[in-house]
């Protein structure tokens, strides 16, 4: 335990000192406040429209629930942000250490594997909330403000959503920071993979066979819409949960042959 | 407290460390002397537990090092070629977070600080960014994040690479007084420095070791033989054919007249000195002795002895097997 807080605090300080942190933060703010804005905008105008139409042509309105469109709109720009900003989170968490030399501190250390990689990943995930919390106030200002107010639980499904994709992305991006000491191919390399899991469903078509139903089951994306409509599904939980479990335990495969080879 | 039994690296088909075998006492100071890719940094990176070696065991403090590391870890300080620091961190900050994942106690972490600090020249650097350092203070930080759990075995690679002169001093008296306490293996190019802090030298070139010694034995019996100074007035025109008649000597050289006398010098084999011999020769010939030394062979001449003598022998056998 001991070991792990002060890995964990060890990288939080490298996070925090270095720009990257507040350069990420800051264009996740300003990015999740324009499209938050644009979102609300364009849903507004689409409800005034509606509603124009259905005093000239005397018709009622059809029922629509503009608070909750606003959240989808925004929980899905929320997952491309991530998909864009978590291998810059990422990218220099263990590569920086081996091109730095600090690995060997690390390695020669009575830590164990497991210290050594939760305590990295617990960082990514404060710095994820330090970025996720925030935008809560947007998701606030429409509960407070709209008419009738989205449910409280709606949203904060999502937000469980966004979490989970983001630590299941955070874990994948650590894996792939393992396997090389340079930074930047870290990040091409995390990128280029979220696109694959992101677009994957595309590439299985419609079919009912096992393997375009593994494929879509693997879309990292698919697993997100039910949260962003607040359903809470168990089945999706279990994914993003073994997705994690999978990215760190592969890690931890990977520093160890790492260690043979070098 | 460190047993080392066949030990061989291999990078992919390259063999950085072949057959080697060594042992070290406890609070002994073991150098490792080496040429540039002789294979020092890998042997100490198996023994702190950094990577496994490809064939062979190790032992340290007890513990198996590929069987179990996080024991020998806890009582290993390992300061690696390139001092592993993060430049962002202070000094302070980055000692207090390898104390805590060394283990070191909770109640401690504040007095070994200060006394590492201390004991490392670093008094007053504590709140400074690592980064803003100079290269040698860097190193005194690598030394004081190797020393901070007071551990039983120190593993130092180069320890001294980047100090000024004074600060080299005062790192080799620091290492002279961890020993017996402490069991020291320190790697090196610098041959003095074997001879002033290490009891014990081992001599590795190419992955394998060529000698294993006390830095006096090993300048003193690799030499075989003596080269002689000496300092003759008079004629010295038949002194070659003089002193060669003396059993053992191998050959005389007389160098350039000097205003009162001539420089010469003896070579000489075997085991037993001649020196009392030539000394008879000369005076007993009328000549003026004024000066009679032994030059002893330096450790850098012993080293490069070895290390060629080395390569020499495998020449020998190459051109066999052609
Ligand atoms: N990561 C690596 N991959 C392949 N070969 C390596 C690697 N690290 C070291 N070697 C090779 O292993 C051999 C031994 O290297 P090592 O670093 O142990 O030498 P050294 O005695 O510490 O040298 P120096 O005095 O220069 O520090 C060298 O031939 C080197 O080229
Ligand atoms: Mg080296």
């Amino acid at each position: 335990m001991r070991n792990f807080l002060a890995m964990m605090n060890k990288e939080l300080h490298n996070l925090f000192v270095s720009p990257i942190a507040y350069v990420l933060v800051g264009v996740f703010f300003a990015l999740t406040g324009y499209f938050f804005y644009m979102i609300l905008v364009n849903v507004i105008e689409f409800t005034m429209q509606q509603v124009f139409q259905a005093q000239q042509f005397g018709t009622s309105t059809p029922p629509f629930d503009a608070s909750a469109a606003v959240m989808r709109g925004f929980f899905s720009v929320l997952s491309t942000l991530l998909l864009f900003l978590v291998p810059v989170m990422t990218m220099g968490v263990l590569a920086e250490e081996k091109k730095r030399g600090t690995i060997e501190l690390l390695l020669t250390s009575p830590l164990t594997h497991l210290q050594l990689i939760l305590g990295k990943f617990a960082a990514l995930v404060v710095l994820l909330l330090v970025m996720l919390v925030p935008t809560m106030f947007n998701s606030l200002l429409l509960y407070f403000l709209s008419e009738p107010a989205p449910p409280l639980a709606t949203m904060m499904v999502g937000y469980l959503g966004a979490f989970l994709l983001g630590g299941a992305l955070l874990a994948t991006g650590l894996f792939v920071s393992s396997l090389t000491e340079n930074q930047i191919v870290a990040a091409v390399i995390t990128f280029g993979v979220f696109i694959v899991l992101w677009v994957i469903d595309a590439t299985a078509g419609t079919g009912t066979t096992l393997t375009s139903e593994t494929i879509r089951y693997l879309s990292i994306l698919n697993h997100y819409d039910d949260f962003t409509k607040g359903v809470l599904d168990s089945q999706h939980l279990v994914f993003y949960l073994s997705f994690i479990f999978l990215g760190l335990f592969l890690t931890s495969v990977s520093l160890d042959s790492s260690n043979w080879r070098q | 407290m460190i047993q080392v039994e066949h030990l061989t690296k291999r990078y992919g088909s390259h063999t950085a460390v072949e057959d080697v075998s060594f042992e070290v006492r406890k609070g002994e100071i073991l150098g490792f002397l080496g040429p540039n890719g002789a294979g020092k940094t890998t042997t100490m990176r198996i023994l702190s537990g950094f990577f496994p070696a490809t064939e062979g065991r190790a032992v340290v403090a007890g513990f198996d090092v590929f069987k179990q590391p996080l024991e020998v870890k806890r009582r290993v300080g390992y300061l690696p070629e390139n001092p592993p620091l993060y430049g962002e961190m202070s000094v302070n900050a980055y000692l207090r977070f390898v104390a805590n994942i060394k283990g070191v106690d909770r109640a401690q972490v504040g007095s070994r600080l200060e006394e590492v600090k201390i004991r490392c020249g670093l008094g007053e650097e504590g709140p400074r960014l690592i980064k803003q350092l100079s290269k040698g203070y860097r190193q005194r930080v690598g030394l004081a994040q190797a020393l901070i759990h007071d551990p039983e075995i120190l593993i130092l690679d180069e320890p001294t690479i980047g100090l000024d002169p004074r600060q080299i001093i005062e790192v080799r008296e620091l290492i002279k007084s961890l020993a017996g306490n402490h069991t020291v293996i320190l790697s090196t190019h610098i041959l003095p420095e074997v001879s002033m802090t290490c009891q014990r030298v081992i001599i590795i070139n190419n992955g394998k070791i060529v000698a294993v010694d006390t830095p006096e034995n090993l300048t003193g019996q690799l030499a075989g033989g003596e080269t002689i100074e000496l300092e003759i007035g008079g004629s010295v025109d038949n002194i070659v054919a003089l002193l060669e008649e003396i059993p053992d000597v191998k050959s005389v050289s007389v160098g350039e007249p000097r205003k009162d006398h001539s420089p010469v010098l003896v070579e000489t084999e075997g085991a037993k000195t001649v020196r009392h011999l030539i000394a008879q020769k000369v005076i007993g010939s009328g000549l003026e002795l004024y000066q009679l030394r032994t030059r002893s062979i330096s450790l850098e001449e012993v080293f490069v002895q070895l290390t060629t003598e080395e390569e020499a022998k495998e020449e020998a056998v190459e051109g066999k097997v052609e």
